[in-house]
């Protein structure tokens, strides 16, 4: 395929700054606040990268205090994910679920977080224990959030307890006071409510961007699916923009505790705020990636026009597009929903990164959009990107390839509060569940969840925020659902139990995985649940073929989900490392690792933290905190073989039809992999031999990694490998380790 | 908009001259007695001739800047409020120029503002301020 070259030309002429303003009711919500409780505290920037303070609220007790980070903290967990982790470990029981009050959301932005030299280094970490999967779930999430809370004052926030009323956390971190307002008449929705709110708690215009919301909307009351809005002010735009902590249900946890919003005004950022100890070698290393930006984006990946929508016509191409639940690679209509049309969609001449000093700059907006359903309808509205993941989840996966529609179902999700790869894995379910009359028009209460009814699927989730009807059995994922729909008696229990992509009760991320061996052990053989945070390597097997060998496959699982996870111990967002890359970098060993970047990252964290480290320490730093999860999954009852178990259509095709597509492939297969002869055999025949090739193969890959990583072949790691990295210095980490060897 | 150039007819790149220009305006902008400070900076070439390197105010910078530091003033120079510089080096990264100069004793960085400080000193009277139309806003 050739490159898309962008014309500027194109670009639709639309008004970046015009929209529906929602600020009218502003004072009389105000007026409505009562202050629960207030505290003072002296506001502290970081040394660093760390402030070396935590900040605990208990929302039910109005409990506000602090705790030191300690030593031991930073050498084990480093930050970020890592902090999540420990504070939700020393919070909960094994007998906790999510909507117990001792669960905990902590955002945490990790100690490199907050500089703004470097491309992609606002992020902040989510951690709690998912709705959807009874496990800890951790999110990687842009916007300025986590960077202000760290020049508040605190490195880490922990939320426990649960509220009887609506309230809000305010952190004002430039007059040192927190307070907690009963909040009885704010706005449900995010993008209402941020905007209020942002407003709000400015001093004046000067003001606004130093406020940022954390928030969800109405479908996360009545879902288990719902996310968190983290907010930035554009200032080009002059709007409240957003990027979601999406996965695994926190957006829940958060309307389960009845927090309407968490507040923070923190100080006007500068470059130095991090007080690194080299600031001279983050300067240049981020000066020469800005340069490799302005210099590589336009040839590679053209982030800066197309944001990670840029990958629809690649995936699209080399078969790996989801269409129609997961069932197919491609379809004739992409072309309306690809790249070259989202960058004439979405406005480009602005800035567009969710922390400064990002070049990449991926976080696009399609401005101008009128509403034409739900309670919004009319409303003219700026809508987040749409990301890769949305244009494949909302648009291609669920047959939908009408861009306004596709932009509609995005608006809603994210202020409703629900993760769009969630909700576009879980309707394409629905969608192929009707298709095939396991659900239909009296099951749905009317809905035809037909391939493309994007009125339906709207509906549907109109139906999510007001919990009622179908909307709401939907909300319940695509686990659940299962089990709702096999205990109805609806369907062949087989055949829903393959098509329903989710794994440990989460759904899968929008890859079509059926023909990479890697990206089946990238989605499955996860601590968290198939997403692409931990290992996204579909690309350098498919389309890159970097990784051709069963062992190079088996040995990505282990190195790239331990070098992915440090990004969430530090800051960082993942996609500066190799969604452009230096020049000569397909001339470097290991090309796939992109060397140079993986070493302005060790750099970056020497340059900031002091700690010198090089690239196998990073490594080291990131294994410790990827198998105290894995223990974390084995105290809370999962963790093990069985549960990294996958749904079959993501290993292999599950129906004739899905065989027929690529029949040509499949029967070569049987040639070549299994050394028998297609010919005159049916269909059926020939999909039980794959179903057969294809489940042992994937069970040799368990095998493989979990040995590679130091696991017993029943997924646990062992008492070796525990002491290798430390973490035998934790006797209760040790003792549910023992319990499984 | 007002725009520093230079005559390579007249400049010799420093072969008989004390680098007047880039003294005066460290000294006198920028408060520094080194040269390597200075806004604009010129190289002489191992073969004969030589290339300034300076700011021709083509706004680049404040396209990618995230802070709104960058803005043209009424004589149409990019000025650097830095209040507002969130210290990112954006605009250094992408100055097709590297027009945009950086002290490792500050966090904001720095270019010339055509203040014409080094047209006074030029011995060879190779430098002069002129008015050049603004460029459109280029998408980057």
């Amino acid at each position: 395929m050739s490159q898309l070259v962008f014309d500027p030309s194109k670009v639709m002429a639309i008004d970046y700054t015009q929209r529906t303003e929602y600020l009218e009711g502003l004072e009389a919500i105000q007026a409505a606040h009562k202050v629960l409780k207030e505290i003072t505290y002296t506001p502290s920037l970081p040394d660093k990268g760390y402030t070396n303070r935590t900040l605990y609220v208990n929302v039910g007790s109005l409990e506000i205090t602090e705790k030191p980070v300690t030593q031991q903290m930073k050498d084990v967990f480093i930050g970020g994910r890592g902090f999540g982790l420990y504070h939700l470990w020393n919070a909960v029981k094994p007998t906790t679920r999510w909507n117990d009050p001792e669960n905990e959301i902590i955002i945490s932005p990790g100690p490199v977080a907050g500089m703004t030299q470097y491309a992609g280094t606002g992020k902040s970490l989510v951690v709690s224990l998912s709705p959807q999967t009874d496990i800890p779930i951790d999110s990687n999430v842009g916007g300025f959030y986590g960077p202000l809370l760290k020049f508040s004052g605190f490195d880490a926030l922990e939320l426990q307890g649960k509220s009887d009323k609506d309230i809000i956390l305010f952190i004002d971190g430039v007059k040192g006071l927190i307070r907690i307002e009963e909040a009885p008449k704010d706005p449900v929705d995010s993008h209402v409510l941020a905007e209020v709110l942002t407003h709000m708690y400015a001093e004046n215009e000067k003001d606004l961007p130093n406020i940022s919301v954390v928030s969800t909307g109405a479908a996360a009351e009545h879902s288990l699916i719902g996310m968190l809005n983290f907010s930035f002010y554009d200032r080009r735009r002059k709007c409240v923009r957003f990027k979601q902590a999406g996965r695994g249900g926190i957006g829940t946890v958060f309307r389960d505790k009845r927090i309407r919003a968490l507040v923070v005004r923190g100080p006007k950022v500068a470059g130095d705020l991090n007080h690194p100890v080299d600031p001279e070698t983050i300067a240049k290393t981020g000066i020469k990636y800005h340069k490799e930006i302005r210099e590589n984006d336009g040839s590679q990946c053209m982030m800066r026009r197309n944001g990670t929508a840029h990958i629809v016509e690649i995936m699209d191409a080399y078969d790996l597009l989801p269409v129609h639940n997961f069932q197919y690679g491609s379809h004739p209509d992409v072309h309306k929903i690809d790249s070259s049309y989202w960058q004439q969609r979405c406005t480009q001449h602005t800035v567009d990164g969710c922390w400064y000093g990002c070049s990449m700059a991926c976080a696009k907006g399609a401005d101008g959009l009128v509403l034409k359903t739900g309670p919004y309808q009319g409303d003219m509205v700026t809508v987040d990107g749409p990301e890769y993941e949305n244009a494949a989840g909302l648009g291609s996966n669920c047959g939908v390839f009408n861009p306004d529609y596709l932009l509609e179902l995005n608006f809603y999700c994210d202020t409703y509060g629900i993760c769009t790869i969630t909700y576009g894995t879980l309707t394409a379910f629905v969608m192929e569940c009707y298709q095939r009359g396991i659900l239909n028009k009296e099951r749905t209460g009317g809905l035809e969840m037909t391939w493309g009814n994007a009125e339906a699927d709207l509906e549907m989730m109109h139906q999510m925020a007001r919990g009622e009807g179908f909307g709401k059995i939907a909300g319940l994922g695509v686990k659940k659902m299962k089990e709702y729909f096999i205990a109805k008696g609806w369907g062949d229990p087989q055949l829903i139990n393959d098509i329903g992509m989710e794994n440990k009760g989460l759904e899968y991320s929008q890859y079509m995985s059926k023909e990479s061996l890697a990206q089946q052990g990238g989605y499955a053989l996860t601590n968290k649940g198939p997403q692409h945070d931990e290992a996204w390597l579909i690309f350098m097997d498919m389309v890159n073929k970097q990784i051709p060998t069963f062992e190079d496959k088996a040995e990505a699982l282990y190195y790239f989900p331990l070098f992915r996870t440090w990004f969430g111990l530090n800051g960082f967002c993942k996609l500066p490392w190799n969604d452009v890359v230096p020049a000569n970098n397909s001339e470097q060993p290991e090309a796939h690792k992109v060397p140079e970047h993986v070493q302005n990252y060790v750099d970056l964290f020497s340059a900031t933290t002091g700690v010198k480290i090089d690239k196998e320490d990073l490594i080291m730093q990131s294994a410790r905190v990827y198998n105290f999860q894995r223990v974390f999954n084995i105290r809370m009852g999962k963790g093990l073989r069985l549960h990294d178990a996958a749904p079959y259509r993501s290993l292999g095709p599950v129906t004739k039809e899905e065989y027929e597509s690529r029949a040509e492939r499949y029967d070569q297969q049987i040639l070549t992999e299994m050394g028998l002869d297609p010919a005159g055999k049916s269909t059926e025949e020939k999909m039980a031999l794959h179903r057969e090739w294809r489940t042992g193969r994937f069970s040799q890959l368990m095998d493989s990694v979990y040995t590679r990583r130091g696991w017993t072949l029943d997924g646990v790691p062992t008492l070796a490998r525990l002491k290798e990295l430390g973490l035998d210095a934790f006797p209760e980490v040790v003792e549910v380790v023992k319990q499984h060897l | 908009m007002k725009q520093l150039v230079i005559d390579f007819q007249k400049c010799d790149a420093g072969r008989n001259c004390n680098h007047e220009c880039e003294l005066e305006c460290a000294i006198k902008v920028f408060k520094v007695d080194d040269p390597a400070q200075a806004a604009l900076q010129i190289k002489a070439y191992e073969d004969g001739g030589g290339q300034a390197i300076l700011c021709d105010q083509c706004g680049d910078c404040v396209v990618v800047c995230p802070s709104e530091a960058l803005k043209r003033n009424k004589l149409g120079v990019v000025m650097i409020d830095k209040q507002l510089c969130v210290g990112c080096y954006m605009c250094i990264g992408f100055c097709e120029k590297d027009a945009f100069m950086r002290n490792p004793d500050w966090i904001v960085p720095h270019k010339c503002t055509s203040c014409g400080i080094c047209v006074k000193v030029c011995p060879h009277g190779a430098l002069s301020i002129v008015d050049a139309p603004e460029p459109a806003v280029r998408i980057i």
